[in-house]
């Protein structure tokens, strides 16, 4: 086995491979970029080499440069986790070269498989499905019948140079078939002066399914069953779970068969995942083959209780499997959620800064199930806009698909990440979501769910009053504390009373609060009551309550007569008052946020570097404005529609945070 | 015998209705709440005792012996907050516009003593048309009778005033002369002469809002100490803010039961300085993760933001902080920081609350502006708070400590009495580069030689262990134990007295 290995990679996939090869007694090396001298996978190794500036392309993915630190440690293997050189076929090469053996694949499979078209060739002669089709040019619309009869409806109809929807059509029968393409081609002409049209099969309720394989160099392989990742965002995959709910046995099987003939066909070795198209008759066709450690095994990891990176350790060592088809079954269900350093209410920008709190939730069983957490961020780290804004993998097992949501929902509320936005709310909410907990879904998910993007969670009522019961109880602790200070008039003390009015979400509950030594009894004025019981002490940031008979995860924050409470994806104020004060406060006017949509705000903290325009300019859509320094990186702000300069704010070297309104438009 | 008692309910019941239904649906038409009903919101439930409410004023002139209304248009008294006695009064706006008679004031005047000599802070909630103009001088002997309580019993008791509705013209000196102001947004304003005078004088079209609104006032004039939404949530900030301050300045600061370790410790604390020193970071995260509970009240949050002022508590007990904010203006000191700072100093000392300074201060903010606008003396008022301050003091350098301002910010010399340093600390003269160019004049025309004069500058001074060898620093902390280290030093300082030599009072640059 390898003395030493070095890891090519950074985050949470580099702090992953090392954990195996630590638990294997290999020693491990760091490479490490100057924004990462202090990130966890540099802290983690046994040793950690410098490797350049912090952009990937002057450090990372400089292959002289990997080589150098491979040679400047005397690593005898390297794993290439996934993206930078992972795919890299020069990388393989260069490590050939010098007799440092590459965990991964061979050269030459990362090559067939790297290209789109030569993968695909390969696809169909080693008898894996691929999407129906017809490359050649169709001279008339009884061809283009033809033609989609012999792949069969439902047929695309798209013109070679298109792009964005334009002469594109989707034909179910062979009227259809003859109208569309003579559009098509009708549009083509108009659009892109370029007239040819090709017909492939178009996949209904299209799911993405991935089929991970495990060769050896012995000619043996495996597949580990599927992950569905068809929960995307732009082709950015964000939850994924194995098993798929959807496949059956027989399914399972011929995709595992056609993957493993694929992967042998190539000469494949090491772990490999081929990604299918599934339509909703689980008609199955091959999409492209990934030659590397997928981000998302951890789900495989979990239901097969196979270490992907030590096997690939392994077979890089040149061992046979010692596992065959057989040993592997499907133990429970696992999902994952990529937790992202993207703000889902800044339509998912990306969002970089200091953590000034990271708590993910412990590892290991939580009620029913696991939990995993791989992450490469530690409280206190920086989230830096060089490298990839995936933070952490929140996975959870548990033996049903039920149970692994219900697990996922508790771990994704006791996630604390302060400092920066993130996707913990919108994974929350795909957590609730029927269709997702239903399993019907298709890589149109979030398209077609969230379509004008992501604005929080409105609770249900029975959640509602279970997080008003559960405010009841902690505004209780916290108000008898504030009755408990020195210097009280004696026999004067406050009493802190029972009833109160929990208003959150545009709800209003007036209850009854009794508490006795095991917790608090809240009562409801319908009569209902619910138990909630737990340690919170005013100042935790986490509430970890039973109430009723299910657990109760809130993020707490103190606001003025209340709480700041975040649950489910849901982002609420929560004010517990006395019956009086509810009252008086319902006569406070309702005060409307000010219109944004007429100012220009600073979208990140930053220092005014200069002002484009001036006061009572006309500005132009797209127009520069100003330019904002951040993180030593200058930002331009740009006009988002035309209009007239009103007023201006702030001038150059004022420093900004979130929200300031840089200027006014009329 | 039982009419008697019915009539005692019937005045009462009069009493309270102020100046009439119409009068208190108008005033919740104008999204406030009136006199009675703030301090119910102010106080515990039920603990108001109400003074003088069958007192009527006795002017004569201008028909207003006809309408001698209950309480003369101020409702006064005492209550608990959390259990505490706190003296109240509610300026009630129904009531012959709130405006301020001799006999409004005499009402104000009975608390204010009452507060004085019992020893429990006064709160006062202000919204008043101004003087009632139908008694000329008497309302002007009102004002100046109160202003007097003000000034007698500052450094007595703590006192707060709430800006509620209108507040023009001489009666913004009584608030003037408080502890704290609040104001509410939007049904709230303050000032000495109103739009229409300042358009007849001076052509300025200005708005009240613009011209004295709580935005006005936190931002700019900094006359105010905070703002909020409504009159809901200002009250119960206030109760919170209440719950930080001693009754008096004999008394010491209340301590309350806490949930929080004395000994927790931070570990992102140590990379909380950026690699880059001229970058920026948070120090509210530092101040949030000292707290107990990260609970922060802070104090003008809203003007001079390169410097921070606010309580906290450690171990349950109230401590004052003053931190320099390297985000904004990178943390300088200037004059408004300085006055801002200087004041909240004082009060601080003046009410047995010890102090904690964070300092990362480059300097003082050079300029015209800063010298015209007389930045010596602004400085030096800081400079003598932290001087003249006698309670526990403890400072802790973070990273810069430069020039006079390392001497202003609550350093050794001035008796601050246990200066921590983080291992980042740079305690020097000035920043590197301008010490080389002036210890080396000569090499002015090589910059790589200025370069390396520079960095042996550096490596001298850009750490706290020159100080510390000297004693001026006690202890180099690691960052993550800077809660245990502060806590356990204000807990060694408990007992603390120390006085100054007798004087009359200071003569503090004002």
């Amino acid at each position: 086995m390898f003395d030493k290995i070095l890891i090519a990679n950074r985050g949470e996939i580099a702090c992953r491979v090392m954990k195996t090869a630590q638990r294997m007694g290999i020693k491990t090396v760091a490479i490490y970029s100057d924004a990462d001298k202090h990130a966890l996978h540099a802290e983690m190794a046994d040793e950690k080499i410098h490797i350049g500036p912090p952009p990937a392309k002057q450090s990372y993915i400089v292959i002289d440069k990997v080589m150098q630190a491979i040679r400047d440690s005397g690593a005898q293997a390297v794993h290439p986790g996934y993206g930078f050189l992972s795919e890299n076929p020069k990388f393989a090469q260069a490590l050939e070269d010098a007799g440092v053996a590459f965990i991964g694949p061979p050269k030459g499979a990362i090559e067939a498989m790297g290209d789109k078209i030569t993968s695909k060739k390969l696809a169909k002669e080693a008898g894996v499905n691929t999407v129906p089709g017809y490359m050649g040019l169709i001279e008339d619309a009884e061809e283009a019948v033809k033609i989609s009869a012999e792949i069969g409806y439902p047929v695309m109809i798209k013109a070679s140079a298109g792009g964005g929807g334009k002469g594109m059509r989707i034909a179910w029968n062979d009227e259809e078939a003859r109208e569309g393409f003579q559009s098509s081609k009708n549009e083509a002409a108009s659009s892109f002066g370029d007239d040819r049209i090709f017909i492939e099969k178009f996949v209904t309720q299209p799911r993405h399914i991935e089929i991970q394989v495990l060769c050896d160099a012995h000619g043996n392989g495996i597949y580990l069953n599927e992950r569905e990742c068809s929960i995307q965002r732009r082709n950015q995959k964000v939850v994924e779970e194995a098993p798929s709910p959807f496949l059956d046995p027989e399914t399972r099987k011929a995709m595992g068969e056609q993957a493993v003939a694929l992967a042998k066909a190539v000469g494949y070795t090491s772990a490999g995942t081929v990604e299918f198209i599934v339509d909703g008759d689980k008609n199955f066709f091959f999409l492209e083959m990934n030659t590397r450690l997928q981000v998302e095994h951890p789900v495989t990891e979990l239901i097969t209780g196979v270490d992907l990176v030590e096997q690939m350790i392994r077979v890089a060592n040149g061992e046979a499997l010692s596992i065959t088809q057989d040993d592997i079954g499907i133990n429970g269900w696992a999902i994952e959620n990529r937790l992202y350093a993207e703000d889902p209410y800044r339509n998912f920008l990306p969002s970089i800064g200091r953590l000034t709190r990271y708590r993910p939730p412990e590892e290991g069983p939580m009620g029913g199930g696991v939990v995993r957490n791989d992450t490469g961020v530690f409280e206190g780290g920086e989230i830096s806009m060089y490298y990839d804004p995936m933070i952490a993998k929140l996975c959870t097992w548990a033996p049903s698909r039920g149970e692994a949501i219900e697990t996922m929902r508790t771990a994704l509320d006791a996630f604390e990440v302060e400092g920066i936005g993130h996707n913990l709310p919108f994974l929350s909410a795909v957590m609730d979501h029927p269709r997702f907990v239903s399993g019907e879904i298709t890589t149109a998910f979030i398209a077609e769910e969230y379509p004008e993007g992501f604005h929080g969670v409105e609770l249900e009522t029975d959640a509602l009053r279970r997080v008003a019961a559960a405010c009841v109880a902690m505004n209780r602790v916290a108000e008898i504390r504030r009755s408990r200070i020195s210097g009280c008039l004696d026999n004067h003390e406050r009493k802190v009373g029972e009833d109160w009015v929990v208003a959150l979400q545009g709800h209003d509950f007036p209850v009854t609060v009794k508490a006795d030594r095991e917790g608090s009894t809240v009562r409801f004025e319908d009569g209902t009551e619910l138990r909630v019981q737990g340690d919170w002490t005013p100042g935790d940031s986490l509430a970890r309550l039973t109430v009723g008979d299910a657990p109760l995860v809130l993020k707490v924050d103190k606001i003025t007569q209340g709480f700041r409470i975040r649950t489910r994806g849901a982002d609420m104020k929560v004010h517990v008052r006395s019956p009086r004060q509810a009252e008086l406060a319902a006569l406070m006017p309702e005060k409307l946020p000010p219109d944004t949509s007429k100012m220009l705000l600073c979208p990140m903290p930053g220092l005014v570097v200069t002002l484009a325009v001036a006061e009572g300019d006309e500005v132009q859509e797209g127009q520069a404005l100003c330019t904002v320094e951040a993180m030593k990186m200058e930002n331009i702000l740009r006009a988002e529609r035309s209009g007239k300069v009103s007023k201006i704010n702030a001038g150059p070297g004022d420093s900004l945070a979130v929200d300031d309104v840089i200027m006014e438009f009329e | 015998m039982k009419d008697i008692l019915h009539e005692l309910e019937d005045r009462r019941r009069n009493a309270r209705l102020g100046g009439g239904q119409k009068r208190l649906d108008a005033q919740h038409a104008k999204g406030k709440l009136t006199a009675r009903e703030r301090l119910e919101l102010l106080l515990d439930e039920g603990s108001f005792e109400e003074y003088d409410m069958f007192v009527a004023h006795r002017c004569t002139d201008f028909g207003m012996e006809q309408n001698r209304p209950y309480g003369d248009g101020v409702v006064t008294g005492w209550g608990t907050i959390n259990g505490r006695m706190v003296y109240v009064f509610s300026q009630d706006f129904t009531v012959l516009g709130g405006s301020v008679s001799a006999t409004h004031a005499q009402k104000i005047c009975k608390i204010m003593d009452m507060a004085v000599q019992n020893g429990a802070p006064v709160i006062g909630l202000n919204d008043s048309g101004g003087a009632r103009i139908q008694e000329g001088v008497d309302s002007l002997a009102g004002y100046g009778e109160v202003f007097q309580r003000n000034i007698e019993a500052s450094g007595v008791v703590p006192q707060i005033s709430v800006i509620m509705g209108p507040c023009a013209g001489g009666a913004v000196y009584s608030p003037a002369m408080t502890d704290f102001i609040f104001m509410v947004k939007d049904s709230s304003y303050m000032f000495v002469t109103g739009p229409d005078v300042v358009k007849t004088v001076t052509n300025e079209v200005v708005t009240a809002e613009e011209l004295g609104g709580a935005i006005t006032h936190t931002r700019k004039s900094s006359v105010a100490d905070g703002a909020f939404e409504n009159d809901v949530e200002a009250l119960a900030e206030v109760r919170r803010l209440v719950d930080f301050l001693p009754l008096n300045n004999r008394d010491a600061p209340p301590v309350r039961p806490f949930f929080d370790e004395v000994d927790r410790v931070e570990a992102s604390l140590d990379t909380i300085i950026p690699e880059n020193p001229n970058l920026p970071y948070d120090m509210k995260e530092l101040i949030l993760k000292v707290a107990d509970e990260a609970d922060f009240y802070e104090i003008q949050e809203e003007f001079a933001k390169n410097i921070i002022t606010g309580f906290i508590r450690l171990e349950g007990q109230t401590v004052g902080v003053v931190a320099n904010q390297p985000m904004v203006l990178a943390g300088c000191l200037d004059i408004d920081s300085s006055r801002k700072a200087a004041r909240f100093v004082r009060f601080c000392d003046a009410f047995e609350i010890p102090l904690l300074t964070f300092v990362d201060v480059p300097g003082f903010l050079p300029g015209t502006g800063q010298e015209y606008g007389g930045v010596i003396k602004h400085g030096a008022k800081l400079l003598f708070a932290y001087g003249e301050a006698t309670v526990p003091k403890v400072t802790v350098i973070t990273r810069k400590a430069y020039g006079g301002a390392y001497d202003v910010m609550a350093s050794k010399h001035l008796r601050a009495d246990v200066n921590y340093a983080w291992p980042t600390a740079q305690i020097a003269v000035m920043g590197a580069k301008g010490a080389a160019e002036i210890i080396h004049r000569a090499d002015l025309a090589d910059p790589e030689k200025i370069q390396k004069h520079a960095d042996a500058y550096e490596d001298r001074f850009a750490n706290p262990f020159i100080a510390a060898e000297r004693g001026f620093i006690d202890e180099v902390i690691q960052p993550r134990s800077t809660r245990r280290r502060v806590s356990r030093a204000f807990a060694m300082l408990r007992k603390k007295k120390r006085s100054m030599p007798w004087k009359k009072h200071d003569n503090i640059p004002l």
